[in-house]
């Protein structure tokens, strides 16, 4: 748009570009430091988008920038699409969305980069720093693109859920990844051989493939987190193609922040990430040889009217919520039966596992939409503490999160994994379909101690007896 | 100094930043961060524009909207989304 602005200013605008491209970084800084805390996440996030809005506008001002016709019909394009898909998608299909708008993210970085290569009918004179970035823009952004649409598939149960793996792939892969740097270079040289850089291009979207294929369902969000971080970088390089401050800032705050988040999650998760990438480990059906004790299995079996009489009168309830509640769709019903419980004057908090849900937070995202205030939700460090002086604990949908086999048996699959100590509490009900194995395929010496009641039956319709035979108590 | 290094050193500040900006996060959060970073990383969609509306054949144009069209996805769709995450986390006694 500098051709509709007078000449003394057009002499200024490169400088006030950057400028103002400064304050839209410190938008972005500024943003992702709220979002760390629940009270200012949503300004947070608001604020991210603002500089992004003001980085957009100021860009049209670019004196490269000539025509607007195909810059208008993209945004149009993408704007709708990017709309629908945020409006429609229901809250427990969250980790889908993410890894798809990443795979859309990561694959923008190598298309700027192809495109900006693609202006010069003699690409040497692009200069060797310029060449190795759109190499690296290429294939950091290509393998982004295909490995979150390959995460997506397998969320999506598109793509088995199960490590896909044969012998000697990671080997593959880490051959794959030193053969496209090395073709990086070579493309340096003689950036004129198309031949070489359509090998870095097929080979980088192969990899995005072949280095997710091998990794279990249970370890999508980790992946993801991690591609996002790729992205970030991908956005990055094409900002050293480009020349771009703005790219290269936003772009390496991504790459480093979401490297941090992936080692969060990992954390949470009792996982390295190296054991995440080359362990292909986490497959999401429930087989696998179970070998439990034969001891003394009985179960202590409760109804709802007995139920409602024990946490009508107790001082203090926890619930202990899993996927399995969302799945129910019973986070609604929850919520009224916790009020009913408040109203009598019993404190009632909710304990989340770090990997409740289906992806590290999305427990909290999932009862947040059922109007649970986020300071009632306690992370496991904060609860734990807590079982000893409480009454009931109510585990909703859950399972593995709550087998103490994790401290006891260390031949157990998920021995260390830390979890939620219920089985300190006074009492435990288990809200269950049947005594079938969880996740991990083994069994739960909870169900079979004293203080322990199965409440069996779909979660939401149980939910829905204890919520009414609350009224008459 | 080379345009190069200057831009090194600002790529590798920043990385820093990032690092300090996310060490503690509750992880209530972690779901709503990751996909607002990922918003975030959509900044691509300045270089797209660049591409696209500058001069250059039909190759350079496709690949440019093609850019457009798949980083506004990410940037609209990423924020929004992000934005009905955390449109729904209340403390307690806060208004609906």
């Amino acid at each position: 748009m500098s051709q509709f602005l007078p000449d003394y200013i057009v002499t200024y605008l490169p400088d006030a570009i950057q400028l103002i491209y400064l304050i839209a970084t410190a938008f972005f800084i500024r943003g992702l430091k709220l979002l760390g805390s629940p009270a200012t996440a949503r300004k947070g996030n608001q604020l991210a988008a603002t500089g992004m809005l003001i980085g957009i506008i100021v860009t049209l001002f670019d004196q490269q920038i000539v025509s607007f016709e195909w810059i208008i019909a993209g945004v149009l394009i993408g704007s709708l699409i990017g709309i629908i898909l945020a409006k429609k998608v229901a809250m427990t299909a969250m980790p889908e969305l993410v890894a798809v708008f990443n795979g859309f993210g990561g694959g923008a970085s190598a298309l700027v980069a192809w495109g900006e290569l693609s202006k010069f009918a003699d690409p040497s004179v692009m200069g060797n720093s310029s060449l190795v970035t759109t190499g690296l823009s290429i294939f950091i952004g290509s393998l982004t693109l295909t490995g979150s649409f390959v995460a997506f598939g397998k969320l999506k149960g598109f793509i088995s859920g199960n490590a896909i793996t044969f012998p000697g792939l990671n080997f593959i892969n880490i051959a794959s990844m030193i053969g496209v740097v090395v073709l990086i270079g070579v493309f340096t040289y003689d950036p004129a051989n198309q031949t070489v850089f359509w090998i870095i291009l097929s080979l980088s979207l192969l990899i995005g493939i072949t280095s997710v294929i091998p990794i279990g369902g249970a370890d999508m969000p980790v992946v993801i987190s991690l591609l996002n971080s790729y992205s970030g970088l991908a956005a990055s390089m094409a900002g050293f193609v480009l020349g771009n401050n703005l790219l290269i800032v936003s772009g390496a705050l991504v790459g480093a922040a979401g490297l941090i988040l992936t080692q969060i999650m990992c954390k949470a998760m009792n996982r390295s990430l190296f054991n995440v990438v080359f362990g292909s480990f986490g497959g999401d059906s429930s087989s696998g040889q179970v070998s439990g004790s034969d001891g003394d299995k009985t179960v202590r079996e409760t109804s709802a009217t007995d139920l409602a009489i024990q946490v009508a009168y107790a001082s203090k309830v926890v619930i202990v919520p899993g996927y399995g509640l969302a799945v129910a769709q019973a986070q609604h019903i929850i919520k009224e039966v916790a009020t009913k419980l408040e109203e009598r004057g019993v404190q009632v908090k909710y304990g989340i596992h770090p990997v409740a849900g289906r992806m590290p937070g999305h427990m909290n995202v999932l009862l947040a939409e059922a109007d649970v205030p986020y300071d009632q939700l306690y992370d496991m460090d904060q609860i734990n503490p807590e079982f000893a002086s409480t009454d009931v604990v109510l585990v909703i949908g859950a399972n593995d999160v709550v087998n103490p086999m994790a401290k006891t048996s260390p031949g157990s699959p998920i021995y260390g994994m830390p979890i939620l100590n219920v089985d300190e509490a006074k009492r435990t009900i288990v809200f269950k379909r049947s005594l079938s194995f969880g996740y991990a395929g083994i069994d739960n010496p909870l169900f079979y101690t004293e203080k322990n009641q199965m409440f069996f039956g779909d979660a939401k319709k149980s939910l829905q007896a204890l919520n009414e035979a609350l009224n008459d108590v | 100094m080379s345009i190069l290094i200057f831009s090194l050193f600002i790529f590798v500040l920043a990385c820093f930043i990032g690092f300090e900006l996310i060490s503690k996060v509750p992880p209530t959060l972690h779901t709503p961060l990751m996909s607002g970073a990922n918003a975030i990383s959509g900044i691509t969609i300045v270089g797209a524009l660049i591409v696209t509306g500058g001069e250059g054949g039909l190759l350079t144009q496709i690949l440019g909207v093609a850019a457009i069209i798949f980083a506004t996805i990410n940037v609209v769709g990423g924020f929004m989304v992000t934005d009905r995450m955390l449109e729904m986390f209340k403390k307690k006694g806060d208004d609906k």
